[in-house]
């Protein structure tokens, strides 16, 4: 008899969820309280339930090029409402971190891109300097065609003007003093040092 | 009064109406906000995606400045207060990962919202309300993050939080229940998802619309930026012209105290709230 897909389950991946989140996917009995409470769950290609499951399978690149993990809001509604007390906001940041380790190609590559965008800002300034992060994430993300040909653009442009003449948007960036400590916990990343 | 305050980027920003009516609210209510000195971005939803060490470090180091005033600590963005709780739990019960740092655990982190619904607060508002807001019809809409997960916001009623319903009736705003307090707004995919962003915003309108309210209050400045400046997309995306106000509580709340400054505040929103005020003789 032949099998057309077969599912290994890899209890090293499992472990390894286990003890980077912190949490245990284990105890889940796939009630779907989580996935029925999403918000973004019309928007997502795995779903929240489905992820646990997932990882518990070994499913790990599957599951690290998913787009839902980048489609998250971050909400906790999952986290507070899991009968089981699991943390899914967390496994999901952690499946986060390791599908940027992956290098696998991403489904969904543009909240990435914007939270990438968000801490190149933080680490040259100290805060966030919103004109700049909008600039790196256009140029990074590409999305501008796509925008010009959908009309996103103009109807950005209108709301972006009017920010900008009310002084939400600031021309130049508030340097903080203490940008040499803040680069300091930026550094530790590139070493590898943590996640 | 005196609490030590951490604006956040968004007040200094996009959320520019909501830093100001905050001001000069607390100055009515003789609360010294002591700004923290060389305060630093938190992180806010896009640090905890990327690294957990980062996550905490970043709102520590604010830590470390509010502890060395003594002083509670008041924030107003609901994203930045998360993360500050976060950070500010995970030091002092000594979760891993371990994190080099002197701060000891010992400052009081409150939202804005939370902080001046206390019971002396309320006592003192109560006393300098000039002009009722009566006849303005709102819901009152909490977002996620000033309330979950209830472990880091310690939120007394996660699913049906009062305070801002108790503090607008206060002002003698009428307050309509509904079943959208505490739904998401699609937060950070702002810029990265748009379209999932005015899906979501579009449908808290749509409800609030529905509960009967002519305007929507928020507490946090990603929400309100959300529902303030997707309009235009969620007008196209519903088949027609959406204009429905999204006021932070404090700007509502400067306005009941007789604030002069509230008009400079109001005239910043995308969607402009004045004429809605001016019809109930509010402005």
């Amino acid at each position: 008899m032949q099998f057309e897909s077969v599912i290994v389950p890899d209890n090293a991946w499992l472990a390894e969820v286990g003890s980077s989140s912190g949490e245990s996917v284990s105890i889940c009995y796939q009630c779907k309280t989580c996935s029925s409470g999403c918000p973004v769950a019309f928007a997502m290609d795995l779903l929240p339930h489905q992820i646990i499951h997932m990882i518990r399978l070994g499913l790990k690149d599957e599951v690290l090029k998913s787009a839902s993990i980048w489609l998250c809001a971050s909400c906790e509604t999952c986290t507070t409402r899991c009968p089981n007390d699991i943390d899914i906001a967390k496994i999901i940041d952690t499946m986060r971190m390791a599908s940027l380790k992956s290098g696998l190609k991403l489904k969904e590559k543009r909240p990435s891109i914007f939270h990438k965008s968000v801490l190149s800002s933080i680490k040259k300034t100290g805060r966030l300097y919103e004109l700049g992060m909008i600039g790196i994430y256009t140029l990074k993300s590409g999305d501008i065609v796509s925008n010009i040909k959908s009309g996103a653009l103009l109807e950005d442009a209108k709301v972006g003007w009017k920010l900008f003449k009310e002084r939400k948007l600031k021309i130049f960036p508030r340097l903080v003093k203490g940008r040499k400590e803040i680069k300091r916990f930026f550094k530790k990343l590139k070493r590898g040092k943590t996640a | 009064m005196k609490v030590s305050y951490y604006p956040g980027c968004s007040l200094h920003s996009t959320g520019l109406e909501y830093g100001k009516s905050t001001e000069e609210v607390c100055k009515i209510l003789d609360i010294e906000l002591e700004e923290l000195s060389d305060w630093n971005c938190c992180g806010a939803g896009s640090a905890h995606c990327t690294d957990e060490v980062l996550s905490i470090e970043l709102p520590v180091r604010n830590l470390v400045t509010a502890e060395e005033s003594g002083l509670d600590l008041v924030i107003p963005c609901a994203a930045c207060f998360n993360r500050f709780k976060v950070a500010e739990k995970h030091i002092r019960e000594g979760k891993e990962p371990a994190i080099d740092t002197p701060y000891q655990g010992k400052v009081p982190v409150k939202h804005l919202l939370d902080f001046l619904s206390e019971e002396e607060n309320i006592k003192v508002i109560k006393e300098k309300i000039q002009k009722p807001l009566n006849g303005l019809k709102a819901v009152c809409y909490y977002g996620c993050l000033i309330t979950r997960p209830p472990e880091v916001t310690d939120a007394k009623n996660h699913e049906n939080p009062q305070a801002m319903d108790e503090l607008l009736s206060l002002l003698g705003v009428e307050v309509y229940p509904w079943s959208y307090k505490t739904d998401c707004c699609g937060g950070s995919l702002m810029l990265s998802r748009p379209d999932i962003v005015a899906e979501l915003s579009g449908k808290l309108i749509q409800m609030a619309k529905e509960a009967g309210a002519d305007c929507i209050v928020t507490a946090c400045p990603l929400c309100q930026a959300n529902l303030d400046t997707k309009q235009g997309v969620i007008s196209k995306n519903l088949g027609n012209k959406v204009h429905f106000p999204a006021f932070y509580f404090t700007e509502l709340l400067g306005l009941a105290l007789g604030c002069e400054k509230a008009g400079q505040w109001l005239k910043k929103h995308v969607i402009d709230p004045r004429d809605l005020l001016k019809s109930q003789g509010l402005l």
